[in-house]
């Protein structure tokens, strides 16, 4: 069961330019990836293939996929369209139209760039949605975005409601309510637009892809234990987690990345190498940190490079696990298909309570034995950045380590000043060093 | 007792930020607890039947300085939450067994957690209302959550939630809500006999009272009402919306009307008013608490709206029913739900050629003169043209 009609995508890489930073094969086959999706995207008006838009946080791809639709995650679009630069006008134009400076770039994004023609971060038109799934994950902004997505598009929603972990943990009636509403809702509703039946073999093969991609992640994500890490889990891991967070979950592509970027990396851990950076490999480490909240988009680069600068690398960060936790044991199941789905929408990180991030995020401290921590805390996304300050002590007080935090946003260019984020990380560097000295500590 | 003294009763219950009045309750009674709630909805009816006070924690306005609650949040987030930690971490409420927290936004989600690791010995419930479009599922996953939290504060407050017990409770609160539809409808058919100042004051008793001192005050006010025989005032009529979590200071109530807008519609403190209809008390009590919620809440910016037509039609809907001239979205800054839903409810409203303002304040907002010009320049334009 191939996932696209053209074959496997291959490994073609374009001449280097002169000073231009080698790239990993990996990174060139999820580039043909991606370029290969957004083609197909363009072209399901045409090919008749269903579209459907649905979230990060709690994606039912491989549901998706096995009623031969194509996933569109509107999140994946806004922070591209950060990291091009787009941003700052889709946000102008969805405040012109009545949206609050004080609400959530990545929705105002969304909306200016489907209100500018919907053009996708590849500069490929995106088809509208046939379908809207609104998989309901920690995030009280997604119940809006998408009322406001069905208004402007007029397709058909489906709310998938995932009860959040107050207690440290989905409830068995709790997973018992995930998989009716699937069985009840999501599968009906998939069914009426793409027109298709419900097939679950088809489906326990996409799971079980699924599951050979978690390994590979994992294996990947672990090896930042390693001194030096080969990896920086934080602004290099949201490339490697680009293909499971969004359509390639349970694909024949998504499993042949991971293979090949769990090659490269246990290769480069084999020759003791660092990371590869936008400034190039960083073999000496000084700084081993784990980063709490997202990432900023629109200095995505600037940022990065004040911690290359610094011989900083991010051995875990809890960014990288919005779109599914996997290291402590979850793996979807191919034998319990509705059933894995609910503990995966269930377990993602921002589906977690605070109590949970805490631990989540001092399990990290000491097992990647790390020598500081720090938050990114986005003006505009409450969901992960209501309670970080107390995390932050809490997280001091459970290591014996003190923590940084600076703050940014999305995407939306006029919240990131580096000036400010540069001054913190490098007197947060300095403390680390002191305390290394036996000063202060 | 005269409509002045019920009203400065239900002023020193609304100023009353060391919450003396729920002290008193519990001191009457040693074996007496309480549950604190935060906005938007809590099951009430439960923690009664628990032989519980359910308290509604609204922060602390702008009566409390800011001490230790902007050490626990950045500036980009609302009000509510740091004035609600500077009331817990002063031991303002250090007399709660326990506290709900409804899902209305990320904030006050988080915030459940926030409590879990401040106070490890108080009881703290998320409550994950029920959003989805089938009627009968939502219901079934509602009556779990109800009973998970009956058999919870039945533990606590060892008084158990049995069926008679609920619909007891059932029968208070329908009283308490069919009260308040009273009181809006009194306002809404003389709005200038029933100012909202007043009508508000008595809701925000109704939060850190018992029930039957709530409606004893209340039937009082509404018999005293009866006796005022003010004339009407060349004013608009408006109604307020995106006021349903942190509440606007009583003086941006004041101002808006004072400005020459009646309030005849608002969202304030609408949790003890979410269920519209009067909740059955036969059959199997938790079912008819849970049904009722599905089938009956009011449209509001915390639920989801199965509906694609619900959004647009909301405001058009609800001016019709106030028999308003035009809407004021006045939202709390930072206040996503609010805020996200202000651009379809605006459209919705601006198509049907409904005039709208819409501003933003915080709790602790204390200059009032934009809001007395916008609201006066609304209603000069509504008086004059027709519209703004």
């Amino acid at each position: 069961m191939s996932t696209h009609p053209t074959g496997p995508i291959q490994i073609t890489s374009p001449p280097k330019n002169r000073g231009e930073v080698p790239k990993d094969d990996s990174m060139v086959l999820q580039k043909n990836m991606i370029a290969e999706h957004f083609r197909q995207l363009e072209e399901a008006p045409q090919t008749r293939t269903p579209v459907v838009y649905t979230f990060v946080p709690g994606n039912l791809t491989e549901l998706v996929r096995s009623f031969g639709a194509l996933p569109v995650l509107p999140e994946i679009n806004a922070l591209q369209s950060g990291m091009r630069g787009k941003s700052r006008d889709y946000i102008a134009e969805a405040e012109r139209a009545g949206h609050s400076e004080d609400v959530c770039t990545y929705v105002k994004c969304d909306i200016g760039q489907a209100l500018a023609g919907n053009i996708g971060p590849t500069g490929t038109k995106l088809p509208k949605p046939d379908l809207l799934l609104l998989s309901y994950t920690g995030c009280y902004t997604f119940m809006k975005w998408f009322e406001l997505l069905r208004e402007h598009y007029g397709c058909p929603t489906v709310f998938l409601q995932v009860p959040y972990q107050g207690d440290g943990r989905l409830a068995p009636e709790h997973r018992a309510y995930l998989m009716e509403q699937i069985r009840t809702e999501v599968i009906p509703a998939l069914e009426n637009v793409t027109g298709r039946k419900y097939d679950e073999d088809r489906l326990r093969h996409y799971l079980s892809l699924s599951r050979q991609a978690e390994d590979d992640l994992v294996a990947v994500l672990e090896t930042a234990k390693r001194k030096p890490s080969p990896i920086d889990a934080y602004f290099g891991a949201v490339y490697y987690v680009g293909p499971i967070f969004s359509a390639f979950r349970g694909t024949e592509d998504g499993v042949r990345y991971y293979h090949e970027l769990r090659r490269e990396v246990e290769e480069r851990a084999r020759a003791g190498r660092g990371p590869i950076t936008p400034d190039g490999p960083l073999d000496e480490q000084r700084y081993r940190l784990v980063v709490e909240g997202p990432p900023n988009w629109t200095n995505f680069r600037e940022f990065w490079g004040m911690f290359t600068a610094e011989q900083a690398v991010v051995v875990a960060s809890t960014y990288t696990k919005v779109g599914g936790v996997y290291e402590f044991g979850f793996r979807h199941d191919p034998e319990d298909p509705l059933g894995t789905m609910a503990d995966y929408c269930g377990g993602c990180y921002t589906n977690l309570n605070l109590p949970s991030r805490v631990d989540m995020l001092a399990h990290y401290v000491k097992e990647y034995e790390a020598d500081g921590f720090l938050i990114n805390s986005i003006k505009s996304c409450n969901s992960f950045s209501a309670g970080q300050l107390l995390m932050l002590r809490e997280v001091e007080k459970r290591t014996g380590l003190p923590g940084a935090f600076v703050e940014s946003d999305l995407v939306d260019p006029r919240y990131f000043s580096a000036a400010n984020i540069k001054n913190r990380l490098e007197s947060y560097l300095q403390m680390i060093d002191a305390r290394r000295q036996g000063v202060g500590a | 007792m005269s409509r002045q003294e019920i009203v400065s009763w239900a002023r020193s219950c609304y100023e009353d930020v060391r919450f003396e009045k729920p002290r008193a309750w519990l001191a009457d009674h040693p074996e007496r607890r309480a549950v604190g709630h935060l906005p938007v909805y809590a099951p009430k009816e439960i923690v009664w039947a628990c032989g519980m006070l359910p308290v509604g924690i609204y922060g602390g306005g702008d009566q409390v300085e800011i001490i230790r609650g902007d050490a626990y949040y950045q500036s980009y987030i609302c009000h509510l939450p740091r004035s609600v930690i500077e009331l817990a971490l002063s031991g303002r409420l250090d007399f709660l067994s326990g506290v709900l927290f409804p899902s209305t936004c990320d904030v006050i989600r988080n915030l459940s957690g926030m409590w879990q690791l401040l106070y490890e010995k108080i009881y703290v419930r998320y409550l994950d209302l029920p959003q989805i479009a089938d009627p009968d599922l939502a219901t079934r996953f509602w009556e779990r959550e109800l009973k998970t939290l009956a058999d919870d504060l039945s533990e606590i407050s060892g008084i158990r939630a049995s069926d008679d017990r609920l619909r007891a409770a059932i029968t208070t609160y329908n009283e308490v809500r069919s009260t308040m539809r009273a009181l809006y409808r009194a306002r809404g058919e003389a709005p200038w006999r029933v100012p909202t100042e007043e009508v508000y004051l008595l809701l925000r008793a109704a939060e850190v009272t018992p029930p039957d001192e709530f409606l004893a005050q209340a039937r009082a006010y509404l018999a005293a009402v009866e006796e005022d025989t003010s004339r009407p005032k060349d004013r608009c009529r408006v109604i307020v919306v995106g006021s349903f979590c942190e509440q606007p200071p009583l003086g941006l109530i004041k101002t808006i009307e004072r400005a020459g807008c009646y309030i005849v519609g608002d969202d304030f403190l609408l949790g003890s008013r979410l269920n519209q209809q009067d909740i059955p008390v036969d059959g199997d009590p938790l079912h008819q608490l849970a049904a009722s919620l599905v089938r009956g809440a009011a449209r509001t910016s915390v639920l989801y709206d199965p509906d694609p037509e619900g959004k647009p039609r909301l405001m058009p809907q609800q001016v019709r029913e106030s028999q308003a001239d035009g809407v004021i979205f006045a939202a709390p800054s930072f206040c996503d739900p609010a805020l996200l839903d202000r651009p379809m409810l605006r459209a919705g409203a601006e198509k049907a050629g409904i005039p709208c303002i819409a501003f933003q304040y915080s709790e602790n907002t204390g200059q009032f003169q934009q809001y007395r010009d916008q609201a006066g320049t609304f209603s000069d334009s509504i008086k004059l043209w027709g519209g703004a």
